[in-house]
């Protein structure tokens, strides 16, 4: 019996593994039949323009004396460029307070929905998802109309309490009003990425925790948040790299807020402004892949203090 | 069961945000496309020209072409005022497609566009024909040395139109210097009156005017040579009026608001400003915000701009604009006749002043009696434009333009932003814009004089 077998085994994994060679070939083709839509539309809307802005950032284009291959020097004026360090700054100082505002909303409001089961709770998660649901244009606008000192409520509601209302626009205040814009905006996405992880928990657990004898709120920080903690971290990173890319609101709130907010306010908006404003497309591009240094540096810092719990990525 | 209604509900509202996402994005950028016009075009077999234009009464102006003329059909799209259209503009050129035949512009922004090769000289395509339309002024606003790249249609004569109900109110006359421009608004003030005016950071071609009133000459430029200009733009003259305004502002006599906008617009209704300095085509913009209709009707009045030296006045201009055939016109010659015949009969011209959208440059309006002795109603009847507006267009003597108007401008705006907020005196807003204007002037391979 043992003999057949050595006997035969040569034989048989011969065979199978030319069969297997050949399924691994179909699977392959078909990975890549699979694939490769995504491939094509990736290579060419993403990979080549990137290229080719990359390509771009390393001329310079003079009114007199036309274009010229420069190599770095975009990048060394974009680092010691006033305009684009400050506007680095500002979005920076902005994920300090803005992020774990957002997050720190989402998860209590996650917390709550998962706690509580009613018809109010499905209510109430539309209703915080509905601003993620509105698109940043249209949203900025609103806001803006709701800050502004002639349209907006804030007047009359300060004016109950015999309150001037803070000029939400003005340059000492913007920093908060697009604060309080981004967290309206996007609470209610980061809420539902927390409140899908805690769905995934195994109930169980908590009827162990509980004949252990924690309470809800010893589930609720001994538990679920750290089984929930690669969620959080995951937010915590898109939010990181949506913010240190800050364009949209500022962008629109430009002419309502008269003199707050500058072309180089945030490095997008000084990027746009130099290739589309001022034809300096070379340069705009600098800007950009800059900015992208700045965001991976950013990102790669918070992954490596963050390591421990590091699964998702 | 109810998971899986959630996971639906979630779909469908990524769906929508998406799709809302990407109908944002394309708006107004296909204006090359002759099938994407705003207006019809009725001669359908005609060869057809693309024209960005803002002014508004746009519409009518392109059906009259359309209607007079059997060679050619315009198709017009607005693709935005001021910035946003030099924004796709400059694009278009980067991109090397995607102008127009005929952009309206700015006669300030000729030069900018014209140093990077983005118009045509439309001299040999027509303008023997219609020199005499048009006074030398006009002609030298659209010129480059003797290359024409812009047919005139309108100018901005600049004064100052004001709140007569406001003015009677708080006993005031219109000051005819800033001196006593300085004291009414403090006048005002002190009798507990609105503001008296509004110094904005939005508007850096006015605050330009206002400096080249007190003899500030920011700019020489001699297109003979190109790569040489002179820039001064913190000599005294800038100083003194930015101080100025500066001044009015600490003191809370006048507003800091960001103008065109919403917000400063309603303002202007609820008269929160006694005075506007602005120019001729102002009422215009007003009347569409619905600015002077209704039970605000006739309130407002005109007089000629505060002068520093009222024996030596001096009148200035803010905006005016052309038409220009770009250099991506598939046909120049076609591009060309649309420039020259657009905004140019009578009955488009006759519409555009009554409503006080232009202020026409074409002489056979501007020298016309029904114009010059309009009753206008926006200012309750006042001779407006024999008054204030002919004077001033008459006087005004020109000025020379930069080839990079778009980053002195917002160079400009910065500066200005800062001085309202008080991080900056005058004196330094001025050095700081000067010293940054120079640096990019020098960046682009200017010699600077």
């Amino acid at each position: 019996m043992t003999l057949l077998m050595e006997k035969d085994a040569p034989q048989v994994g011969e065979r199978t593994r030319a069969a297997r060679g050949r399924v691994r070939l179909r699977e392959h083709l078909l990975g890549w039949l699979f694939v490769g839509p995504f491939a094509l539309v990736f290579l060419a809307f993403l990979i080549a323009p990137l290229a080719y802005a990359a390509y771009l950032s390393l001329f310079q284009r003079k009114l007199i004396g036309g274009t010229s291959f420069v190599l770095f020097d975009n990048y060394l004026k974009a680092f010691t460029d006033p305009s684009f360090l400050s506007g680095t700054w500002f979005v920076i100082r902005f994920s300090l307070v803005a992020i774990p505002l957002q997050i720190g909303i989402a998860l209590a409001l996650a917390l709550i929905l998962d706690a509580v089961t009613s018809m109010f709770a499905r209510f109430a998660r539309l209703m915080i998802f509905l601003p993620y649901a509105i698109p940043t244009v249209i949203g900025a606008i609103m806001w803006g109309f709701l800050y502004s000192k002639s349209f907006g409520p804030l007047a009359d509601v300060f004016g109950l309490f015999g309150a001037t209302a803070p000029d939400l626009l003005s340059s000492n205040n913007i920093f908060y009003g697009l604060v309080n814009i981004v967290t309206w905006q996007w609470v209610g996405y980061y809420m539902i990425i927390l409140y899908a992880a805690l769905q995934g928990i195994d109930p169980s657990l908590y009827e162990a925790a509980r004949i252990d004898g924690a309470g809800r709120w010893q589930i609720a920080f001994r538990i679920k948040i750290p089984l929930i903690s690669p969620a959080i971290l995951l937010i915590l990173v898109f939010s990181l790299i949506g913010t240190l890319q800050f364009f949209n609101e500022p962008q629109i709130l430009r002419p309502l807020a008269a003199g707050a907010i500058g072309p180089d306010f945030t490095p997008n908006m000084y990027a746009y402004q130099q290739a589309f404003g001022l034809a300096n497309i070379n340069y705009g591009s600098a800007i950009s892949f800059a900015l992208g240094g700045v965001v991976f540096v950013g990102v790669y810092a918070f992954l490596f203090f963050t390591r421990k719990r590091r699964s998702f990525l | 069961m109810k998971r899986s209604r959630l996971r639906h509900a979630m779909a469908m509202l990524a769906a929508v945000t998406a799709l809302a996402a990407c109908s944002g994005g394309d708006g107004g950028s296909s204006a090359g496309n002759a099938s994407n016009c705003t207006n019809e075009i009725p001669k359908k077999n005609l060869p057809v020209v693309t024209v960005w234009g803002w002014y508004p009464n746009m519409n009518l102006v392109v059906d009259n072409f359309n209607k007079l003329n059997d060679e050619v059909q315009v198709c017009w799209t607005n693709v935005g005022q001021g910035s946003d259209e030099y924004d796709k503009f400059q694009t278009a050129i980067a991109a090397g497609t995607g102008a127009p035949d005929v952009i309206m512009i700015e006669m300030d922004r000729i030069p900018t566009f014209q140093i990077q090769n983005a118009l045509v000289d439309i001299r040999q395509y027509g303008y023997e024909q219609v020199k005499d339309n048009y006074g030398e002024g006009a002609w030298k606003d659209v010129s480059v040395g003797d290359a024409i790249y812009g047919v005139p249609v309108d100018g901005g004569p600049v004064a100052m139109i004001y709140r007569k109900d406001l003015f009677e109110k708080y006993d005031i006359t219109p000051p005819k210097t800033w001196e006593e421009y300085e004291q009414a608004a403090q006048k005002m003030k002190d009798a507990g009156g609105p503001l008296f005016g509004d110094f904005a950071a939005n508007v850096s071609a006015l605050t330009m005017a206002l400096q080249i009133q007190k003899g500030a000459n920011p700019f020489t430029y001699d297109p003979t040579q190109p790569k040489t200009i002179g820039i001064r733009l913190n000599d005294q003259a800038s100083k003194d009026v930015l101080a100025y305004w500066e001044r009015l502002v600490r003191k809370g006599l006048v507003g800091t608001e960001d103008q065109f906008t919403p917000e400063y617009i309603n303002g202007v209704i609820n008269g929160k400003y006694a005075t506007y300095i602005s120019a001729a085509w102002a009422p215009g913009y007003l009347t569409g915000a619905g600015v002077g209709k209704g039970e605000d009707s006739g309130k407002w009045a005109v007089a000629p701009l505060p002068q520093w030296d009222p024996d030596n006045p001096v009148q200035v201009n803010w905006g005016g604009s052309a038409w220009s055939v770009t250099s991506q016109a598939k046909n120049p010659e076609l591009a060309a006749k649309v420039a020259y015949g657009l905004y140019a009969d009578d009955e488009s011209l006759s519409h555009g002043w009554k409503n006080q959208i232009i202020f026409p440059l074409n002489l056979k309006a501007l020298k016309s009696s029904e114009f010059v002795e309009h009753e206008v109603p926006f200012f309750d009847g006042q001779q407006a434009n024999k008054e204030v507006y002919v004077p001033a267009a008459e006087a005004y003597q020109g000025v020379t333009y930069s080839p990079f108007g778009q980053y002195y401008f917002d160079a400009m705006t910065k500066q200005v932003s800062a001085l309202i907020q008080g991080s900056v005196t005058a004196e330094q807003a001025a050095d700081r814009l000067h010293e940054d204007v120079v640096a990019y002037a020098k960046e682009q391979g200017f010699t600077v004089q």
